[in-house]
């Protein structure tokens, strides 16, 4: 096996020409356009890059230098990427939703020249970035649309690029090949910035090794094939949609599919029909949020059916899958069940063929992640980060227990520090920090250990369990254990609630913040005829406070049974009057919470539900997606939730 | 930002000495304006001074009493009425989406985009009915039309969804899909973004001039929100009570005295 690994390419580059010689018929990319599919296969691929790599070398573009990639999953933007790598440059994927003035500072960080980006939208922020940045000299476009007036210099269609490319392979047809010969697999093959939930982004430093090297445990371990179709329907500049679309694509030789539009993929994702798929929990309790608004419109009878079905899959769907015994009878009434109910589920899902289903960046809740797994879907919680690209533990079929993140894979040597961080070290570990000695001083010790700022411990079985945030974890005023994330994600579980901060270090009592979910709540006052006109106002109901609080009871009422944290139940709680926005910090990118920003920007509203006030006044400045800004202000009432007295669980 | 540098032609449309009365109410009195190849025409004033009547008179709707219009057809040739025919207004490149929406609302995004190809059709009801031979590939040919235009729109999530059920703002933009499914030369919009918020506004205004620059469409529209019709339009006519007070680029419109009194209002 080592043999027969050591013959593999070893950079991106020569495996795109490794795929494109061995199954040049093989689809690699497939985009809906216009309503059909349309299929690149690799050998297809693989003459694209060629060209695209010359015009990118006549363009100036040499070994080493950075461009920017910047869009939503298409096909070209994955063709930029592998010809930058292939003349031994790096590419940066960046957010497309992040506006120009976020993107300034990875620019000038990076030091890049040039930019690849999808449309009229990201001309304009590059052209906006390039007012501060003036190194940015060359912005290529894969869509014309709207841009046939601009005559900025340094702009350039796609089409163009590529054909300064033809211009140069008729002349050295070998060029591009020569060039991914000179490419070594220690080479940087990306940078990816991580949002952070504190301070700057940081550029973190990939090699082709390194990514390739987790790409195969994964691959590996999993058995996947070159038949796997993903879909490709998170930014790229996310580490965890380019390891499944791009470095593992690359390494395993699968196919990967590309939306027609972002608003068309749970569409799309009927069609295609995944086997291998990678999902946030947001998008999970996203898709069953929606299930469940519309099991509630359904007809009794459909109700009463999914209701029943559901309850014998909560009971026996997961002991099934990990393949455990299980009574005749309940087997028998899960395969009627099966027909019935999770099935057509599934389908309705876009998850009908899925081997396997991952889900990582957050923890997930629980009772979310039970119910996939006992309608039949392999959903398995892995970890990882950037600074690891990605794969560090994965939960092993048959042995997946909720509440933790598996076992290390192949390669991952981890330990937990006293304080309870996690500690590891693999062949994926970040090279470091882009010129940030004193930032990869921090993580990367002497001994070549990676801090990961989790704290967690291995259980008996020696799966990993993450508690929470090293630096999250505090102590309520009594000395007793507060975990916020995981009071948030018990909340956040009710499809009411979006979004929920908890805060209680060094307090008394624990109190929230809490997002409603505006198409859920929305939905709900609809069906009883209660009027609202907006957000704010919908947030605002009485009705919709009783519900919520509901919610907070039910939660605490859980949290009772706990004996370390009995005491985080929540006393107060109130409702925002906006949602919380990437655009205005309090979200990353990649959508987690940045606790210390919310508690220091709500801080009026923080103290008033320590204070024992009833309503709080505040007024908050928004920013729309184009930049401006804008105020909104309301009036939020305060509410307390009803507690319980400390039980523990019966055994 | 861009240098909306577009060959604005020569007059495609002339209306000359238009008046136009139901019974005792005069809705336009001897109105004359020109529209250019090209470019994006707004029609504004008060409720009431004539607008919808004046895009009605263009497109064949209402008969004027007096006057004439004057429109070159796709074909290049100047053909002169003193009134036009909604049929023969269409026939002639003329297409225009509605201040109420005017869609199908049961029939999905899809279909009711079709519906805008139908006068392009040529094969007979009974091919089409059965789609078979010549009527099945003139179908997929328009087909494949309308997808562009359900993609230019950015529409594609809402493809087979019946119309019915879909938000304000995306309706007004199917409503456009269908008049574009006509490959207009003259694009007539009757308030495009009449009870919009800010963004679905931002969005329509690209499209419209998207629209125009992609497909070099003559656009006239109907607007009240003044930020829009200033920042899209090249030239502007202004009526008031069913007659012209004031014509020319927004800047001009905006000093002219005329029109401020009776329908900008004083700047404090």
């Amino acid at each position: 096996m080592a043999q027969a690994q050591a013959s593999l390419p070893e950079t991106f580059p020569r495996l795109l020409l490794y795929h494109a010689q061995w199954r040049d018929k093989h689809p690699a990319l497939r985009e809906k356009d216009l309503g059909i599919w349309q299929t690149w296969t690799w050998s297809q691929v693989a003459d694209e890059v060629r060209k695209l790599a010359a015009g990118l070398h006549v363009q100036g573009f040499r070994r080493g230098d950075h461009v920017a990639i910047i869009g939503e999953n298409r096909p070209r933007m994955y063709f930029a990427m592998m010809a930058a790598q292939s003349l031994g440059g790096v590419p940066v994927p960046m957010y497309q939703d992040a506006i120009a003035a976020e993107m300034v500072y990875v620019f000038h960080n990076a030091e890049i020249g040039y930019a690849i980006v999808e449309n009229q939208e990201q001309v304009d922020k590059m052209l906006e970035v390039r007012e501060q940045h003036p190194a940015l000299k060359h912005i290529y476009y894969d869509d014309p649309r709207g841009l046939r007036h601009y005559t900025q210099e340094g702009l350039l269609p796609y089409e163009q690029l590529v054909k300064l490319g033809e211009g140069l392979l008729q002349v050295q047809p070998k060029f591009v090949d020569e060039e991914i010969e000179k490419g070594s697999p220690d080479d940087t093959a990306a940078l990816f910035y991580t949002s952070g939930t504190t301070g700057k982004p940081k550029g973190v430093v990939q090699t082709h090794r390194s990514l390739i090297d987790r790409a195969r445990a994964c691959t590996e371990m999993e058995k996947l094939t070159v038949y796997e179709d993903v879909l490709a329907y998170l930014p790229l500049a996310w580490i965890g949609q380019n390891i499944f679309s791009y470095a593992q694509a690359l390494v395993t030789g699968y196919t990967v599919n590309c939306p027609e539009s972002p608003s068309t993929v749970t569409n799309d994702l009927r069609e295609i029909g995944p086997t291998y798929y990678f999902a946030p929990p947001r998008v999970f309790e996203g898709l069953l949020t929606q299930v469940m608004i519309r099991m509630e419109d359904a007809g009794r009878l459909k109700q009463k059916m999914f209701h029943y079905f559901m309850d014998v899959a909560k009971r026996v769907g997961a002991d099934i899958l990990d393949g455990k015994p299980v009574p005749f009878g309940d087997r028998l009434l899960y395969r009627i069940g099966d027909l019935l109910v999770y099935g057509p589920l599934r389908n309705v899902l876009g998850m009908s063929r899925i081997k396997v289903a991952y889900t990582a960046g957050e923890a997930i809740g629980p009772d979310l992640f039970s119910f996939y797994r006992s309608i039949g879907i392999n959903l398995k919680q892995l970890y990882g980060s950037t600074e690891t690209a990605v794969f560090v533990c994965i939960q092993q079929n048959g042995r997946v227990k909720p509440d933790t993140v598996g076992p290390p894979i192949a390669g991952v040597e981890l330990k937990i520090k006293d304080n309870g961080e996690i500690l590891l070290k693999s062949p994926g570990l970040l090279k470091e920090y882009y010129k940030n000695p004193e930032a990869t001083a921090e993580v990367l010790d002497s001994e070549g250990w990676y801090h990961t700022g989790d704290a967690g411990f291995l259980d008996a079985d020696g799966d990993l369990k993450i508690i929470d945030r090293a630096n999250d974890v505090g102590k309520l005023a009594d000395g007793t254990l507060f975990a916020p994330k995981y009071i948030e994600n018990k909340l956040k579980f009710f499809p009411f609630i979006k979004e929920a901060v908890a805060f209680g270090h060094g307090r008394e009592q624990a109190t929230a913040f809490i997002n409603i979910d505006f198409e859920a709540v929305g939905n709900w006052a609809e069906r009883r005829g209660l009027p609202y006109a907006g957000y704010i106002d919908l947030a605002g109901k009485p009705e919709v406070l009783d519900l919520i609080a509901e919610c907070v009871e039910k939660v605490n009422a859980d949290l009772a049974t706990d004996d370390k944290l009995a005491n985080s139940q929540i006393h107060r709680f109130l409702i925002l009057h906006k949602e919380l926005d990437p655009d205005d910090d309090e979200l990353t990118r990649t959508r987690k919470v940045r606790r210390r920003f919310v508690q220091d920007k709500y801080s009026v509203l923080v103290d008033a539900m320590y204070t024992g006030k009833q309503e709080q006044f505040i007024e908050t400045q928004v920013k729309f997606e184009d930049g401006r800004t804008g105020k909104i202000s309301a009036t939020l009432k305060i509410r307390d939730a009803k507690v319980f007295a400390p039980m523990a669980k019966a055994a | 930002m861009t240098s909306r540098d577009r060959h604005i032609g020569d007059v495609v449309l002339k209306v000359e000495n238009i008046s136009l009365a139901f019974g005792g109410v005069k809705a336009l009195t001897d109105v004359t304006f020109d529209v250019r190849e090209h470019e994006v025409r707004a029609i504004i004033g008060p409720n009431g001074a004539g607008k919808s009547s004046m895009l009605n008179v263009i497109n064949g709707v209402y008969t004027p009493q007096v006057g004439r219009i004057t429109f070159r057809g796709a074909d290049g040739k100047q053909l002169s009425f003193d009134h036009m025919s909604p049929r023969r207004a269409a026939e002639m490149g003329i297409a225009r989406t509605f201040q109420s929406l005017a869609l199908f609302k049961g029939m999905s995004v899809l279909d009711n985009i079709m519906t805008g190809r139908n006068l392009r059709m040529k094969s007979n009801i009974l091919l089409q009915a059965v789609r078979i031979g010549p009527a099945l590939a003139e179908e997929l040919e328009h087909r494949a039309f309308v997808e562009q235009i359900i993609d230019f729109l950015e529409i594609q999530a809402y493809r087979k969804t019946p119309v019915g059920r879909l938000p304000y703002g995306l309706q007004k933009r199917v409503d456009l899909g269908r008049a574009l499914a006509m490959q207009p030369t003259l694009l007539l919009l009757d308030e495009p973004m009449a009870g919009m918020n800010v963004e679905e506004k931002e969005d329509m205004c690209r499209f419209i001039l998207d629209v125009n620059d992609e497909f070099g469409t003559t656009i006239v529209l109907i607007e009240h929100d003044m930020g829009v019709v200033m920042d899209i339009s090249d030239r502007v006519v202004v009526l008031d009570y069913g007659k012209k007070i004031g014509d020319g680029t927004p800047d001009e419109v905006r000093s002219n005295q005329a029109v401020i009194d009776a329908y900008l209002g004083v700047e404090h």
